[in-house]
């Protein structure tokens, strides 16, 4: 019996750590853990895209779910996605863009070009926002909650399967919390 | 002579080939205001994962966002701040992943103590076998004694039976003759 145990030993063993790494296949190692997952956006002061005069920071966030879209004109997977934001803008979506170390010129004619679905667009020509954020590449996504939280961040483009199957759930989700909490701030 | 010549040429463009792209990946000039802040300043972009480029630290990558990283590393330093507090920003900002010191924290036991404790299982199994042997060799050498012992008994009795018998037999012997 205790040879027996002897043997099943390592045969525990080797399934064990079998069944752990069996976990990580199939994971994409560059997705990386969002470290900024359930924390408010960080403080920043930036100008807007579009008018030089304007200025945005965190609490442009504040009252509204909406999406903030990391987009560069040196970024091709951007313009891949960019039909589909389009698309998004008019079914109502919020989409906040956060232009990321880009020439405001390339990205204006971008935007002329190609469609502007943003409600509006920080210019971070220094990445400084983004370096906060922890963005690592464009395009990246970011779920942000009506208290400005972010929730959920998707990195690569959004396209009909990433939109349906986990964006849209999750801003439905934050949607209906909002107008749950709505009326309390009203009462106040 | 020639071949000599271009051999040494030969040699020169492969050791160029091999430090030009290290060379130039980190390529920034940063003053520093002590050789401290310096020596401090590279071993911290050795211990800082790039996260777009991974398994190359951030001295080593020429990506743009390593280029940032070591930025803030030498704005951090520069500032006034320790080596922890340097990490942990960019642990706060890029995750876990960044740092090659991962802290110690229920999702990085595995990491830091698993290979002890595999290490602790298998001293656990060797001593178990060696004490497992010992006992073993020894229930052998005693039931070798007992035996060896049993069969001495044995034949000891054999031979006093065998003494017994002839007594009784020279005794008859003896009545026989009278």
């Amino acid at each position: 019996m205790n040879k027996r145990l002897v043997f099943l030993t390592p045969l525990a063993i080797a399934l064990g750590l079998g069944l752990i790494l069996f976990t990580a296949i199939g994971k994409d190692p560059t997705k990386l853990e969002t470290a900024r997952l359930n924390d408010s956006i960080p403080a920043f002061n930036l100008k807007s895209l579009v008018d030089n005069s304007k200025q945005f920071s965190e609490k442009d966030f504040i009252g509204k779910v909406s999406l903030l879209n990391v987009w560069a004109t040196w970024c091709p997977s951007c313009r891949v996605e960019h039909g589909y934001l389009n698309t998004l803008a008019d079914q109502g979506v919020r989409i906040i863009g956060l232009n990321y170390k880009d020439d405001r010129e390339a990205a204006l004619i971008w935007l002329k070009k190609l469609g502007n679905p943003y409600e509006f667009t920080i210019y971070d020509p220094h990445g400084k926002l983004g370096f906060d954020l922890g963005v690592y590449g464009a395009p990246e996504t970011y779920v942000v909650d009506q208290y400005g939280v972010v929730r959920y961040r998707h990195v690569g483009i959004i396209d009909d399967r990433v939109w349906s199957e986990t964006i849209k759930p999750l801003v439905d989700k934050y949607n209906q919390i909002a107008s749950k909490v709505q009326p309390k701030p009203q009462s106040k | 002579m020639r071949i000599q010549q271009n051999g040494g040429v030969l040699f020169f463009l492969i050791v160029l080939a091999f430090t030009s792209s290290s060379l130039l990946a980190s390529i920034d000039l940063y003053e520093f205001s002590s050789e401290e802040n310096q020596a401090r300043y590279k071993a911290l972009t050795k211990e800082l994962r790039c996260p777009k480029c991974q398994n190359q630290d951030i001295a080593d990558s020429n990506a743009p966002i390593a280029s940032d990283m070591r930025r803030e590393v030498y704005r951090l330093l520069e500032d006034g701040q320790d080596d922890r507090t340097i990490v942990s920003f960019m642990v706060d900002r890029f995750g876990e992943f960044v740092s090659y010191k991962p802290k110690v924290k229920p999702a990085t036991y595995l990491l830091w103590y698993g290979p002890w404790a595999i290490l602790l299982l298998g001293v656990v199994i060797i001593a178990l076998m060696a004490g497992r042997r010992a006992t073993k060799k020894k229930k052998e050498l005693t039931e070798e004694l007992v035996s060896n012992d049993k069969e001495k008994r044995d034949s000891g009795a054999k031979s006093a039976s065998l003494d017994q018998h002839e007594q009784v037999e020279q005794l008859l012997s003896r009545f026989k003759d009278d």
